[in-house]
């Protein structure tokens, strides 16, 4: 072994966003784990702050501080780590890395790259580097040819054969590109890409070939294997990201198989990786023909789910290679009495499913491609194909009951070009076309899926019918409940069959009469060749035993985790679940997790005593509490999920733990909760649940413009609105939501410039134990998903704290809650108004407990077992720091969407930072989330007149501060008027210059802030498009007055260099 | 589809479909962990006599490749010409399939070749069930289908049934010539021999082949008991004991000929080893490789007289994985070194006895 180092700098990969999410934290947390093992000290830098890797006990020190150069830097200099791990915080941590080691930065301070040298990432990473290295033993990369004419195209075209694809050089958006299948084609397009730039590529066009990954490891002695491949459904062309993935491939023959794993070998020792790479290939599906897309050395999305999927713990082994183990050193973590130097053996098949919400963005292209834009994913385990996609499709947590049933029956327009061109729907046009009576042959024409994976959605659909045909449930021969339960139909979705109205506990009750119940089945990485020491676990009905036994003692408690990432619900309450599972252990229970997430740590196997991965359903959830007749479930640390089955799993006598289901129902429905506010005398903001166009408007009358508008029924883009005036709610409700008695839609008004508190706390017996209560920078009106808080509340008056606290106590004692909850406050000169009340762990959770030290979950799962737990004093005034929590927005990645905020929730992800002042941790937290201080000159458009009036200060602060000053027509006058200097500037509509997109494009200035006028402008207006200027280009973009106000104020009042280093338990 | 099910020596009886011929088989019960490469399988001779089981669920989904020969003769796409197998247990068979290189469905090719095939089989459970209670034979009976007695696997000599009869000659004029004594051989070991410009002998598993003229000997795979193969072991001793020494490679059954020769012992495994996954490490150093394995019989390392030694080791069970003599060119593998199907990494074993004859 090289020699050791003493103490590591692990770096994270910060806020959660599209295409870098709960994967780094599974990751760098199974390295700093592996680092704790051996004795190392760690250091981590991640600012995500709800992450587990940030938790307790997991690193010896954090910081809550930017992944960047200056940073990562500091903390080297005050640290001063011997080692540095790069690979295990994504694409971010990388860069950082690759930024310190080129600047000197590693090599001053003497830090060590533990793992893959820095010269083989860098080789990876770039290009031509990449063909050149891979040229050298003699594998086939995807190569572009630059070509100044259209002869040097036509001879480009004949080397690397038709079809071809060409592309303008420099050209943003795929200008003038497109696939010629012959020489005419060729010189058509070729002529038409010179008229964009001078020179374009020329690429063989590998579209429609397969496209199968490999993840490796490899030691430091040379010892490489290969863990797992996967497949993707879909064919070259849209991102594995964006893909339905499946592992092991199911198309490839043997040879083929064995040949791209040894060339993933081959290039892995070439390169001379020490740790994982994961390498893409595109496969010819007419021949063994290959390229080598990408080689990616680090930890990915793909080893996550490759970990997931297989049981082999990728991220721990590479951390353990990098300290200079061998492979054949290490144990298979799961049969604990083998070695990790072995390739998992599957008895199963995965498939990983994407989320997407698109639906949440204004004027988003729905079409899926070559970049990514889902902002999470399942993972789904069955013993068939079809039971894995069902489960998985049920997993994405759209409504959908399983690749067939859709109600209502989709009914896509063309489907031929749903089928060409896919977009998040193509599974649903998939099923439609098999209804409709297309081919296998004629879809795989469309889509370039493989035929075997469409065989198989197609004997879905054709059992579907025979279900439907049956006509009643009782008409359902068993022979065939038993073949659509072993292919992976629910049981709501073989209830959904029948137009009788057949209930869902119908369906169970009648396979139970007959003995048709899943099997328990372990993941044990050799296919049950040796005994697996761990229990992870799933189950199908593609069994006829269980592998384990079930105590049934009543010494064991289930958690339901949180389900797939998604716009509102990520990593924050994999933190809550985690750290139930914890205390319950600590506590002498057997811990059970059930959860599907292939990003998180609350599936990794070693952290519970079980681990079911699998549906968050009330039949799932069922068949387990019926298997482990556990002591309780928890409900209320996995966000929304588990909190919906709370009820149902009340009402068929499983023992939830904590506040009452009966109570947490009374807080989610609308009408009970509002009439239980009234007799206690707590207000809330006017609201109707109204069926006709005409009460909305009588409503409307009596409160006025504006107001918050939920329809039950939405027909397009999001959930809910705010409408101004009677043009937008006309707008909206003809377009967007559908207004009858089976569909009505909550109207409230809605109180503009309030204040907007949250309060965090832990209950028992309706008694608060701990509080945390934060308050929002911007006004109410930001979804608070999306809004930056501050905790402790700086700037509240005191009576109002007092007001919140004290209705807090009313609520939790009304509600008899015994667990953790949340609640939403207005403010408005003193006078508050509860928004929203949850009886469940929220998405502050982790931030508040981190901030406090105090450990909400902890308490609140102690309180849900009944065991001692004391009221926690957590005085605000006593912290004499501040911690600032920031969203992160993923608009870069969602082509041509707003990126404006709004009522509704877009942020992917969030940062925590801490500071001495608020200004400090503002700055933090911005600068994590991708701010930069500018240094150029910044672009001004305030909004509105009272918007104008709130940036005032603000923008004098950046004239004295030298900054040039850019604003368009409206602010440019009010900032003469007020004394202020800028230039002029133009509307994208308007004529004459200088114009405000010029600027952008020539990045003259380098924070734009634009304050959209009105609250509910979807349509491409002027603002618009300078706002997906700044965002196509990278562009620093703040569009809310006060948090630019808050930003401005902190970066002008605050060097960098004045900013504290500290750690997390420093403060 | 027809019921069948499959009758466990020791009662177990697992009730599911028939998807290849319609007759009924009896043999001795495996199961392969190996995800890839079933038409590489049923055709290994090494399998004859068995009731193959594959732990993976999914089988049948790219089809089945052409009987294609090449220009020695040895088919391209299989081990052997015919299906081996007694028969084969899967838990989801796929009667859909899409591979470029397929001619036609597995279903098909089974019944083609009057093999048996079982779908809907919980294959876990059937596969924990020999993992504890160690090999055991069986009967797969379709319904409809004439029945069939128990076999006694480990008396039957499968050795016998599957070797060529009489020599063959595959690419004269090589640059060195070979003897390989045909215990059941894939097509895969001839062809890495062909490949390295080696002429090949195959001979009878019986036959005394020292009384050719060859310059190394190969000792290839085989099905069952190498200790019904006594002959073999005679001739090899021979070859040993001959003054002029010549290299000589063994493979799987070939290791265990080698060894018995030698004068180890070979020992049953519980269950065997059969997968693409089995980690061997290279006696004396860091070196491991990921193997192909399908044995259910071992070298007892510990029986090895001076001169030799263990090449290779189970990481995973610390059985033997290979023997060398510690000065004369002969060694072997108990692992599948030409893979077809499995991973590559071990191939080298090949360039390494082509050294040997022509360094």
């Amino acid at each position: 072994m090289t020699e050791r180092p003493s103490k590591v700098l692990l770096l994270g990969s910060g806020a959660l966003k599209i295409g870098e999410a709960g994967e780094f934290d599974y990751s760098g947390t199974q390295a700093l784990k592996a680092l704790r093992q051996e004795g190392i000290a760690t250091v981590l830098v991640n600012p995500n702050i709800a992450t587990v890797q940030t938790g307790e006990g997991v690193a010896d020190k954090v910081y809550f501080l930017p992944v960047t150069p200056y940073f990562v830097e500091e903390v080297i200099q005050k640290e001063r780590p011997d080692g540095i791990l790069l690979s295990f915080g994504g694409q971010t941590a990388l860069n950082c890395g690759v930024a310190l080691y080129r600047s000197g930065v590693l090599e001053k301070y003497g830090v060590r790259v533990l793992g893959t040298p820095v010269e083989a990432i860098i080789a990876t990473e770039d290009r031509e580097l990449f063909v050149e290295k891979l040229d050298e033993i003699g594998v086939k990369t995807i190569r572009s040819a630059a070509c100044a004419s259209i002869g040097e195209a036509a001879a480009a075209a004949e080397e690397v054969g038709y079809p071809v694809i060409i592309r303008s050089a420099y050209a943003l958006g795929g200008l003038g590109s497109g696939f010629c299948d012959n020489r005419q084609q060729l010189v058509q397009l070729a002529e038409k890409a010179f008229s964009f730039a001078p020179q374009v590529l020329v690429e063989k066009s590998l579209k429609g070939w397969k496209e199968i990954e490999y993840e490796t490891v490899r030691d430091c002695y040379g010892n490489g294997i290969t863990v797992c491949n996967m497949e993707n459904f879909d064919p070259l062309g849209i991102h594995t990201g964006e893909s339905v993935v499946v592992a092991p491939s199911q198309t490839l023959s043997n040879s083929e198989y064995q040949k791209l794993r040894s060339l993933s070998l081959q290039i892995v020792a070439h390169l001379g990786i020490v740790g994982e790479c994961n390498v893409q290939y595109a496969l010819d599906p007419d021949s063994d023909d290959y390229r080598v897309i990408e080689v990616n050395a680090r930890l990915s999305r793909s080893s996550a789910l490759a970990s997931k999927a297989t049981g082999y713990p990728l991220a721990f082994v590479a951390a353990k290679l990098a300290l200079g183990y061998g492979l054949f050193e290490l144990e298979n973590s799961v049969t604990r009495s083998t070695s990790a130097f072995f390739e998992p053996a599957l008895d199963y098949i995965v498939c990983k499913l994407p989320r997407w919400d698109l639906g949440k963005f204004h004027g988003v292209d729905h079409h899926i491609g070559s970049s990514m834009k889902s902002v999470g994913e399942v993972m789904a385990i069955g013993r068939t194909f079809e039971e894995a996609i069902q489960k998985g499709v049920r997993m994405v947590g759209q409504g959908l009951a399983g690749f067939t049933g859709h109600d209502p029956v989709p009914n896509v327009e063309n489907l031929d070009e749903a089928l060409a061109e896919p977009s998040e729907n193509r599974l649903l046009a998939i099923e439609q076309a098999f209804r409709e009576g297309y081919s296998v042959d004629r879809i795989h024409a469309l889509s370039k899926i493989d035929r075997w994976f469409l065989y198989r959605l197609e004997h879905l659909v054709r059992l579907d019918a025979e279900l439907q045909a049956c006509g009643t449930l009782e008409a359902v021969p068993d022979e065939l409940l038993r073949e659509v339960k072993r292919l992976g139909f629910s049981d709501a979705q073989v209830a959904g069959a029948f137009q009788n109205g057949t209930p869902e506990a119908a369906v169970r009750a009648r396979r139970k009469a007959i003995g048709l119940v899943p099997s328990v089945k372990q993941i044990d990485t050799l296919a049950a060749e040796y005994p697996a020491a761990t229990s992870y676990l799933y189950l199908t009905y593609g069994g006829s035993e269980h592998d384990i036994a079930f105590e049934r003692d009543g010494r064991s408690v289930i958690v339901l985790g949180s389900g797939a990432y998604r716009i509102g619900s990520s990593v924050e309450f994999d933190w809550c679940g985690v750290q139930a599972l914890k205390t319950l252990r600590d506590n002498g229970f057997r811990s059970i997790m059930v959860n599907y997430n292939p990003e998180t740590v609350s599936t990794d196997y070693d952290l519970c005593d079980r681990l079911y991965f699998d549906e968050l359903s009330f039949e799932r959830v069922m068949d387990i509490v019926e298997l482990e007749a556990p002591h309780g479930v928890v409900v209320s640390t996995g966000g929304q999920i588990p909190n919906n089955l709370a009820l149902p799993l009340y009402r068929a006598g499983v023992p939830v733990l904590g506040t009452s289901p009966a109570d947490i129902d009374r807080a989610e429905d609308r009408e009970k909760f509002s009439a239980m506010l009234g007799r206690i005398g707590v207000d809330q903001p006017e609201w109707s649940a109204l069926t006709t166009r005409e009460a909305i408007g009588d409503f409307i009358g009596r409160v006025g413009f504006p107001v918050l508008v939920r329809p039950s029924y939405v027909l397009s883009g999001a959930a809910m609105n705010v409408c101004s005036n009677e043009g937008e709610l006309d707008r909206y409700l003809r377009l967007a939501a559908a207004v009858s008695p089976e569909h009505p839609v909550v109207v409230s008004r809605f109180i503009q410039h309030a204040k907007e508190i949250e309060m965090d706390a832990v209950a028992r017996d309706g008694e608060i134990l701990a509080e945390a209560v934060s308050e929002h920078i911007e006004f109410a009106g930001v979804h608070s998903g999306d809004a930056t808080i501050r905790f402790p509340a700086q700037k509240l008056y005191m009576e109002t704290v007092r007001q919140v606290r004290n209705v807090s106590r009313r609520i939790a004692r009304e509600l008899h809650i015994s667990g953790p909850f949340n609640i939403q406050f207005l403010a408005v000169n003193n006078r508050i108004k509860v928004i929203e009340c949850n009886l469940r762990a929220s998405r502050s959770f982790p931030f508040v407990s981190k901030v406090l030290k105090i450990n909400l979950i902890d308490l609140a799962t102690r309180v849900m077992l009944g065991l001692p737990a004391e009221k926690v004093p957590c005085d605000p005034m006593e912290l004499d720091y501040v911690g600032i929590k920031a969203s992160q927005f993923s608009f870069n990645r969602l082509q041509q969407a707003d990126p404006v905020l709004g009522v509704d929730m877009v942020s992917t992800g969030e940062v925590g930072c801490l500071g001495s002042d608020a200004e400090d941790a503002l700055l933090k937290s911005m600068l994590s989330v991708g701010l930069r201080i500018p240094e150029k000159g910044v672009l001004l458009s305030t909004g509105g007149a009272e918007q104008k009036a709130d940036m005032l200060p603000a923008v004098r602060m950046l004239e004295s501060r030298g900054y040039p000053l850019y604003a368009t027509g409206g602010t440019a006058r009010y900032l003469r008027d007020n004394g202020i200097a800028c230039t002029e500037v133009r509307w994208p509509g308007e004529e004459g210059g200088p114009q405000a997109l010029d600027l952008l494009h020539a990045h003259t200035v380098d924070l734009v802030v634009n304050i959209p006028r009105d609250l509910s402008s979807r349509e491409l207006t002027n603002g618009y498009r300078v706002r997906r200027a700044a965002v196509d280009l990278n562009i620093p973009l703040l569009t809310n007055s006060r948090l630019a106000s808050a930003f401005i104020n902190a970066f002008c009042t605050r060097p960098l260099s004045a900013l504290e280093i500290k750690s997390w338990g420093e403060y | 589809m027809k019921k069948a099910k499959l009758i466990l020596d020791d009662g177990t009886v697992l009730e599911g479909r028939s998807f290849g011929a319609e007759v009924s088989a009896a043999g001795e019960v495996v199961f392969s962990t190996a995800m890839t490469g079933y038409p590489e399988s049923l055709t290994d001779p090494s399998f004859a006599g068995q009731l193959l089981v594959l732990t993976y669920p999914l089988i049948g989904n790219y089809g089945t490749p052409p009987p294609d020969l090449d220009a020695e003769g040895i088919p391209v796409f299989r081990e052997s010409p015919h299906i081996h197998v007694s028969a084969l247990i899967v838990s989801d068979y796929s009667e859909g399939y899409s591979h470029w290189n397929a001619r036609g469905s597995l279903g098909a090719w089974l019944s083609e070749e009057g093999v048996p095939g079982l779908t809907g089989i919980d294959t876990r459970a059937l596969t924990r069930r020999l993992r504890e209670r160690g090999v055991m034979t069986g009967r797969v009976l379709v319904e409809g289908a004439a029945e069939v007695e128990p076999v006694d696997y480990e008396s039957v000599n499968y050795v016998d049934r599957v070797s060529v009869k009489e020599p063959v000659r595959y690419h004269p004029g090589g640059k060195a010539k070979v003897v390989l004594v045909d215990c059941g051989v894939k097509g895969s070991i001839l062809r890495n021999l062909v490949a390295r410009d080696l002429e090949v002998i195959r001979v009878p598993w019986d036959y005394d082949f020292n009384t050719l003229d060859f310059d190394g000997l190969f000792l290839a795979n085989g099905p069952g008991n190498p200790q019904n193969c006594a002959a073999a072991v005679a001739h090899i001793r021979a070859f040993l004991a001959n003054p002029r020494v010549r290299p000589c490679m063994g493979i799987c059954m070939g290791n265990q000929l080698l060894a018995l020769a030698a004068g180890a012992s070979v020992y049953k495994l519980k269950y065997g080893h059969r997968g693409f996954n089995q980690p061997a490490r290279l006696a004396g150093t860091d070196r491991c490789y990921i193997t192909s394995q399908n044995h259910g019989y071992a070298v007892d390392d510990k029986t090895l007289p001076s001169g030799w030694e263990p090449l290779f080791t189970n990481l995973n069970d610390g059985s033997n994985e290979g023997i060398r003599h510690r000065e004369k060119p002969w060694f072997s593998a108990q692992f599948h070194p030409e893979a077809a199907g499995g991973p590559l990494d071990t191939v080298f074993l090949f360039d390494q006895f082509a050294r040997l004859l022509k360094p």
